[in-house]
């Protein structure tokens, strides 16, 4: 992957031949006609973005129930925070359900980017392993709710017909998280494969050939070949799917609920919870914030410590 | 976040649309290895496809019936009735007498404003972030960087934290439970399009534009008679991405369109799958509602699934 820099200034004017007088006035008007193209995108951005960000931030020190105005409290709302033994289950939960996830999503999507690489190119197959992806989140969890129930899934029926017990795969505590990460592993791993895929395609094929002529075995050329090769890619597939798994919302909302008791609020089910079923959207607004930051650390950390910015391609 | 704002740089415009590199080996030579990762990459395309197969086979069964024989591979009892009380085609008394609930549920209304919904926020965002592009990439302005900078910023901070002041604001306007009030945040701008557009914008040929502007073509006609027609891959491309995800978007209209008249497929079925009205779901009418909710998407996929998977790696990450 060798990538021109991104920051292609437009040729200062090079073939434009206006005479000096001209000169300012195209440029004020190219400026005032930027502003305009602009314009649009620019309200959506201050009225969407900018603004409740900083609105979020001054909720986060106020207790806001929607109905009468925020009252300013300090960092009551963060001390409330550090104290709130829901607020760290949700952590706690939302880290073991990234875990699973993302660790079963990545090596599963590599295998499956090397296979389609070593095999086929085919558009089918392509297609297919995208195929969940393209369908809601909802959707998804949908039928694997059903596909998991107690009484009428087919898995259940498949452990009891080789004579287990069935399992309550949401009704049970330590089953809850893992089948919620299962079924998002479902979803993502194709379209995660198909991300390292195009990375995969990007390594020369004369560093195989050249490996192969070593004597490499095939397992040997993964380790030394494509895994350093693939680290950017990786580094920053990773940083993009961990940030995402963080912020599971749907499949938590239409499946479980948060239960049982507690075992699947997820952060980002706890904060909606928080503010548009108990309105405390200041408490809401400083547990977002909270996890801002920590996405904010993370991804500078992950950055760091797989140096995703630099090539071993050279 | 310097690598993520990279990866795209990667993208030759003109390769969009290239066929896939021709085989480096016409017949490639069978091995047992070859033919153990052929039947792995097989079992991943079969756990792919069994949850859509099963979505049909119960869709097409009666919902009263699916106790007796819950490990059917066909569907049990067939009848087209899931879909029927479904679309509001049924009777109440049908519908209860297949495990329904007497209640009228219509999806087409729910089709009808998940198709607003989508296409409104599709023309509106590819339009006007085509344009924020276009001044991103191709014109020269004081502050062009600096706003640069602050919208691919927002691509950081994790849209739960903008969702709440987003809610009061929508609230403020009175727009709850109206299309406007869905479709407002993303109508405009999401940093991912507009990033997405100035990269392939950086590599449009910058001749023709000298062209244009030698000819005395200021900055509309350009963007109209230049940039849109030789953008229009990426742009398309685009277009269908922001369908896609507009379509299966659900926290949000969730939070904003609850109401019956506004209320957007995905949550229909949230709504449906919590009514239990013979003890437990409807599942046959539950997953009829799902095949609903995903065939226009599936339909669109199998006509322009190309364009979405070659954009994949082109566009790094979305």
């Amino acid at each position: 992957m060798t990538a021109p820099a991104i920051d292609r200034r437009p040729a200062r004017s090079s073939a434009r031949t206006p005479t000096k007088k001209n000169l300012f006035g195209l440029k004020r008007r190219e400026a005032i006609a930027a502003w305009l193209f602009v314009a649009p995108a620019l309200v959506g951005f201050i009225a969407f973005y900018l603004w409740p960000a900083i609105s979020g931030l001054y909720y986060s020190f106020t207790d806001f129930d929607l109905l009468t105005a925020p009252e300013f409290i300090g960092v009551a709302n963060y001390t409330r925070l550090l104290s709130d033994p829901l607020f760290w289950n949700a952590l706690g939960t939302t880290s073991w359900y990234v875990l699973i996830n993302i660790g079963l999503q990545t090596v599963l999507a590599l295998g499956i980017a090397v296979l389609m690489q070593r095999l086929t190119q085919s558009m089918v197959v392509r297609g297919v392993v995208m195929l969940p992806y393209l369908i809601a989140n909802v959707i998804a969890a949908l039928v694997w709710f059903y596909m998991f129930d107690f009484q009428f899934g087919i898995i259940n029926e498949i452990i009891a017909g080789i004579g287990l017990d069935r399992v309550a795969f949401f009704g049970e505590s330590e089953w809850a998280i893992p089948t919620v990460a299962f079924i998002n592993v479902w979803r993502h791993m194709g379209y995660t494969a198909l991300l390292i895929f195009a990375g995969l395609q990007a390594i020369p094929k004369d560093v195989y050939e050249a490996g192969a002529i070593d004597g490499g075995s095939e397992l040997r050329m993964f380790r030394s070949i494509t895994l350093p090769l693939l680290r950017p890619v990786l580094a920053m597939v990773l940083v993009v799917t961990v940030t995402g798994s963080f912020q599971i919302f749907d499949t938590i909302a239409v499946t479980t609920q948060g239960g049982p008791v507690n075992a699947t609020r997820v952060i980002n089910y706890y904060i909606f919870d928080m503010a548009f079923n108990r309105f405390d959207f200041g408490y809401g607004s400083a547990m977002a914030l909270a996890l801002f930051v920590l996405l904010a650390v993370f991804t500078f950390v992950q950055l760091r410590l797989t140096r995703a910015n630099k090539s071993d391609l050279g | 976040m310097t690598t993520i704002i990279n990866a795209p740089a990667v993208t030759a415009p003109q390769e969009l649309d290239r066929a896939p590199r021709p085989r480096r080996r016409t017949t490639p030579k069978f091995t047992l290895g070859r033919a153990m990762a052929w039947v792995a990459l097989g079992a991943v395309m079969l756990i792919t496809l069994i949850p859509f197969y099963w979505m049909l086979r119960t869709s097409f069964s009666t919902s009263t019936s699916l106790g007796s024989d819950p490990g059917s591979l066909l569907p049990v009892d067939f009848t087209f009735g899931a879909y029927e009380r479904v679309l509001g085609l049924a009777t109440p008394a049908e519908a209860l007498a297949e495990g329904g609930s007497g209640a009228s549920i219509n999806f087409w209304v729910y089709l009808r404003n998940s198709l607003i919904v989508a296409t409104v926020t599709t023309i509106g965002q590819v339009l006007f972030c085509s344009m924020a592009a276009y001044a991103f990439a191709r014109l020269q302005w004081r502050g062009r960087d600096l706003v640069f900078s602050a919208f691919i910023a927002a691509l950081m901070v994790p849209p739960i934290f903008t969702t709440i002041p987003n809610f009061v604001t929508i609230r403020e306007l009175g727009l709850l439970n109206t299309y406007a009030g869905i479709i407002l945040p993303t109508l405009l701008m999401t940093p991912f399009a507009i990033f997405f557009l100035r990269q392939f914008f950086l590599g449009i040929s910058r001749e023709v534009e000298e062209a244009a502007i030698i000819d005395g073509a200021g900055t509309l006609r350009r963007f109209f008679q230049v940039i849109l027609p030789l953008g229009s891959a990426p742009i398309v491309t685009l277009a269908i991405l922001t369908y896609i995800t507009s379509w299966n978007e659900y926290f949000w209209p969730q939070l904003v369109g609850r109401e019956e008249e506004v209320r957007v497929l995905t949550v229909a079925l949230g709504v449906f799958r919590s009514q239990t009205p013979q003890g437990g779901p409807d599942w046959a009418g539950l997953m009829a509602a799902t095949l609903i909710a995903a065939l226009p998407i599936l339909v669109m996929f199998i006509f322009l699934g190309r364009r979405v998977i070659n954009s994949i790696g082109y566009s790094g990450v979305k």
